[in-house]
């Protein structure tokens, strides 16, 4: 008996990547644009969902919804007509934190690809691991709604680093709150200075037209043919 | 608890490349930019490693500084996870020089064959 080292050099993240890849070579072939949608719990994503969805003109919106256990926000989607894929990661390493390129692939088979043109993937509520983990998507929206505080970005530079659109959401809120949005502004410059942002709120309504038309825009960009 | 996905990560990268050999030894290079917590990853891995070719095996880690450099002026600093604007240039479009890593960098396995005499 005697030992043996073995050189690998390996991102321990490249076989996700790999089928992260895969995934993205089959959404780009069905013209489907996917956005994977990520928060802390409670932040509002399936209520920012449910404000644009049967609102998107000429664009057919599919969801594919992460949640440890349970349907209940699909539910409220599938109330909206939208056609809705639920995956539980409950049945994974005791309900896994996050979606990563793996699960959304075994879940492929149950997204109507063909019937839709923007696919957003609700990922599981979490601020740190559904960072690390690429799915195959063309774009990455986070909510960060204001009851979490202003010094998220500085707490969570990953997630905030690697998204593309920031929806600050619950602002009807601000008028009752500490927060102060100019920190938080300050804060998301320092970790992505530039990152496009909005001030929504899913209750009122304020912003909401903005953040639809940005989805209808990226759908439009991401299907010019190549 | 991101320690637990990412162990899972480092277990599956060893088990591809151990072909069946037991593992005594895993090093890996980790990224400051991971925010990993050291003791939580070693003991994420004592869990994810259970009947596999890594249980009982040491884990190694290297932590790697996080760096950034500014595509204007070239200038590289370590940063705190704190600033990501050049403090030379005050220029925005930096990009991460290291601080990213997860990378298994080379394993130490028993082997069971003889060494050859002479």
């Amino acid at each position: 008996m005697h030992r043996t080292r073995v050189r690998i050099v390996e991102d321990a993240l490249d076989a996700n990547n790999t089928i992260a890849q895969a995934n993205r070579a089959d959404f780009d072939r069905a013209g489907v644009t996917v956005v994977n949608f990520m928060s802390a719990p409670g932040a509002g994503k399936t209520a920012l969902l449910e404000r644009v969805a049967g609102d998107l003109p000429g664009v057919r919106l599919g969801v594919l919804e992460g949640d440890v256990q349970g349907s209940l926000d699909a539910d409220r989607l599938a109330a909206r007509h939208v056609p809705v894929t639920q995956l539980n990661t409950d049945p994974g390493f005791g309900g896994e934190c996050h979606l990563d390129a793996n699960m959304v692939r075994s879940a492929l088979p149950d997204v109507p690809l063909a019937e839709i043109d923007l696919l957003v993937v609700e990922n599981v509520g979490n601020l740190v691991c559904p960072a690390e983990f690429r799915i195959g998507e063309d774009v990455r929206v986070m909510v960060s709604s204001v009851t979490e505080g202003e010094d998220k970005p500085l707490k969570y530079p990953l997630m905030f680093r690697t998204c593309d659109l920031v929806l600050v959401n619950k602002v009807d809120l601000l008028p009752h709150l500490d927060y102060d949005i100019s920190k938080f502004l300050h804060h998301l410059d320092s970790v992505h200075p530039g990152v496009e942002r909005m001030m929504v709120s899913a209750r009122t309504g304020e912003g909401v037209d903005a953040w639809r038309d940005w989805l209808l825009r990226i759908a439009a960009r991401e299907r010019v043919p190549a | 608890m991101h320690e637990l996905s990412l162990t899972s990560a480092i277990v599956k990268t060893v088990e591809r490349h151990a072909a069946g050999r037991r593992v005594a030894v895993v090093n890996v290079r980790v990224g400051r930019m991971r925010q990993v917590v050291p003791e939580t990853l070693a003991f994420s891995f004592d869990i994810v490693a259970r009947d596999t070719v890594c249980e009982g095996a040491r884990l190694e880690l290297e932590i790697v500084e996080a760096r950034l450099r500014c595509r204007a002026c070239e200038h590289v600093w370590t940063i705190e996870l704190r600033e990501f604007r050049c403090p030379a240039c005050s220029g925005a479009e930096v990009e991460v020089a290291s601080g990213n890593e997860l990378e298994v960098e080379s394993i130490e396995v028993e082997e069971d064959a003889c060494i050859a005499p002479g």
